[in-house]
């Protein structure tokens, strides 16, 4: 295993971060922990990266324990934190040129791993770090998280703040990565971007809802969901909240996600029913369970 | 002027020496809707929208905010509009009613009224056993929906939230979008900037920018039907990928 994780709690004070937390991620495995801010994201990557200790339980990564092992870990791994943490007043080239140096390298060894990436920032490359725009700064993060060629890459919330058009790049980026060998464990809290990954763990409150591929995830959603629409929104989640025989009632972009108690459900009654509450252009479809349905579901 | 536009835009435009930031944009807001501002990184977004809410001048173009035009009434706009965004909200060293006090009275409302508005906001958030906890304590959820009412203290007719929802998990989530609803239902106009498409999703109409110019403006369904896209996201990179 790249990653093991046993039972692992973490608390500061009395939140409790991480509680009995345990998975494991295969050789080049993109597992994605899905989960929002608060969830404990980053207590997990803080721990797995030797930075903080566990109050409970035990990890490896690379197969070096992260506590006995840690310096052999450092070395042996690249991580991109949440927050931007390169040097802003070293130009990108000294950033790299830093980087590679502290890890006993130089930037034409492994120039092939980041040469995808470095050639869209090289244009800046005598620009200071701090200068750079978001998405640019991303890509330079990621270059000298890889700059020694490690073998387990760990990316704390890559893509929040960055536009569409980021997103999709540096997702590209990383599928490229992992054909390279390389073991990625990513966080995010967009649900979307879990689709994109080999496995996922949903995670909230410190706690591990669900772990499986997004494709298993989002088939063991246990109700049929039903797409509803109105003529008005707001009137429609009420009417639906009042409704006696709903199980959830989600706004779903244009949509309201709908699940029903009963298993005899027809949704000319719910049709009845909203029309009978003065909404008009009722529409209901069924649909199919996305990520975020499942994760609102567990964590109900 | 159209009472039901409560933001009327023609050819607002913004430069930085030679940089044009927002080119030639034009674009009607109605009353009660629910607007997405919508561009990548850098597209001109946060340019346009602070020459809404009165804090940028225009270099020309025309605007009208609330009724109020942006040249010559931006202190007017100020005070008829609610800004909420994810950096700025609440004072996290004071209390919830403190921040409503605060905030009230920065927006000008009575004592009376404050006090009124105070209880009415505390219930309706279920915040009565916080409500003498200081801001920074409470979940970011809690912080974000009793932030989003606090814009509201002054009943504005137009409330302007960047990126209000990134991060917050899901159910959370859902009920910040059902109290944008009811806003909008009882009139009140939302105007969000974002660059989550899975936020424009929920708006009435979008707009989107691309390098300083509004490159698509429609309802998120038509949007879909004029890109062939099966999401907003879609949309997105089809136009800012040309």
């Amino acid at each position: 295993m790249s990653i093991s994780v046993t039972h692992i709690s973490k608390s500061y004070k009395k939140v409790k971060a991480l509680q009995d937390i345990s998975f494991e991620v295969k050789p080049g495995e993109l597992f994605g922990l899905i989960g929002p801010d608060g969830a404990g994201k980053t207590t997990l990557f803080r721990i797995l990266t030797t930075l903080l200790i566990a109050n409970e339980g035990s990890a490896t990564v690379a197969g070096f324990d992260v506590v006995a092992d840690y310096k052999k870990i450092r070395s042996s791994v690249g991580y991109m934190p949440g927050k931007f943490s390169l040097y802003q007043d070293l130009t990108v080239e000294e950033n790299l040129n830093f980087f590679a140096t502290i890890f006993g390298t130089t930037i034409e060894e492994n120039y092939d791993l980041i040469k995808d990436i470095f050639v869209q920032i090289e244009p800046f490359k005598n620009r200071r770090a701090g200068k750079l725009s978001g998405g640019m700064k991303q890509k330079l993060a990621l270059c000298c998280a890889l700059i020694h060629k490690p073998k387990v890459l760990f990316l704390d919330e890559p893509t929040t703040g960055v536009d569409p058009v980021s997103r999709k790049e540096f997702w590209d980026m990383l599928k490229r990565l992992q054909q390279k060998d390389i073991t990625i464990l990513v966080s995010t809290p967009y649900m979307d971007e879990a689709a994109l990954c080999d496995r996922i763990a949903l995670i909230q409150h410190g706690k591990i809802l669900e772990i499986d591929t997004p494709q298993s995830i989002v088939k063991h959603y246990p109700k049929q969901i039903y797409n509803v629409r109105a003529n008005n929104m707001y009137q429609l989640i009420t009417s639906l909240n009042d409704y006696e025989h709903h199980h959830s009632v989600y706004p779903f972009g244009e949509y309201v996600h709908y699940t029903d108690n009963r298993t005899d459900f027809n949704p000319k009654d719910l049709i009845q029913y909203l029309e009978s509450n003065n909404l008009s252009e009722v529409e209901i479809a069924k649909t199919v369970a996305t990520i975020e349905d499942t994760f609102m579901e567990l964590a109900k | 002027m159209n009472n039901n536009k409560v933001i009327q835009v023609e050819g607002l435009t913004k430069m930085f020496g030679y940089f044009t930031a927002v080119n030639a944009i034009t674009f009607d807001v109605e009353k009660g809707e629910i607007f997405g501002f919508l561009g990548a990184n850098g597209a001109g977004k946060t340019t346009a929208m602070k020459m809404l809410i009165g804090i940028s001048n225009p270099n020309s173009g025309k605007a009208k905010v609330a009724g109020f035009d942006v040249f010559t009434h931006a202190e007017d706009i100020k005070k008829n509009i609610g800004y909420m965004s994810q950096k700025f909200a609440l004072y996290d060293d004071l209390t919830v009613k403190e921040n409503i006090t605060f905030f009230g009275g920065i927006y000008g409302l009575s004592r009376k009224r404050i006090k009124e508005k105070s209880a009415v906001l505390i219930e309706e958030l279920e915040l009565e056993k916080v409500a003498n906890k200081l801001v920074g304590s409470l979940p970011l959820g809690w912080k974000q929906k009793l932030s989003f009412s606090v814009s509201l203290l002054h009943d504005p007719k137009i409330v302007f939230l960047d990126e209000p929802t990134g991060g917050v998990d899901p159910i959370t989530r859902r009920q910040f979008w059902e109290m944008i609803y009811k806003a909008a239902d009882q009139g009140t106009t939302v105007f969000v900037t974002t660059h989550y498409m899975d936020e424009a999703e929920y708006c009435d109409r979008v707009s989107i920018m691309v390098n300083g110019k509004i490159e698509a403006l429609d309802t998120p369904k038509k949007l879909k039907e004029q890109f062939k896209a099966e999401t907003m996201n879609d949309v997105f990179l089809k136009l800012a990928r040309g």
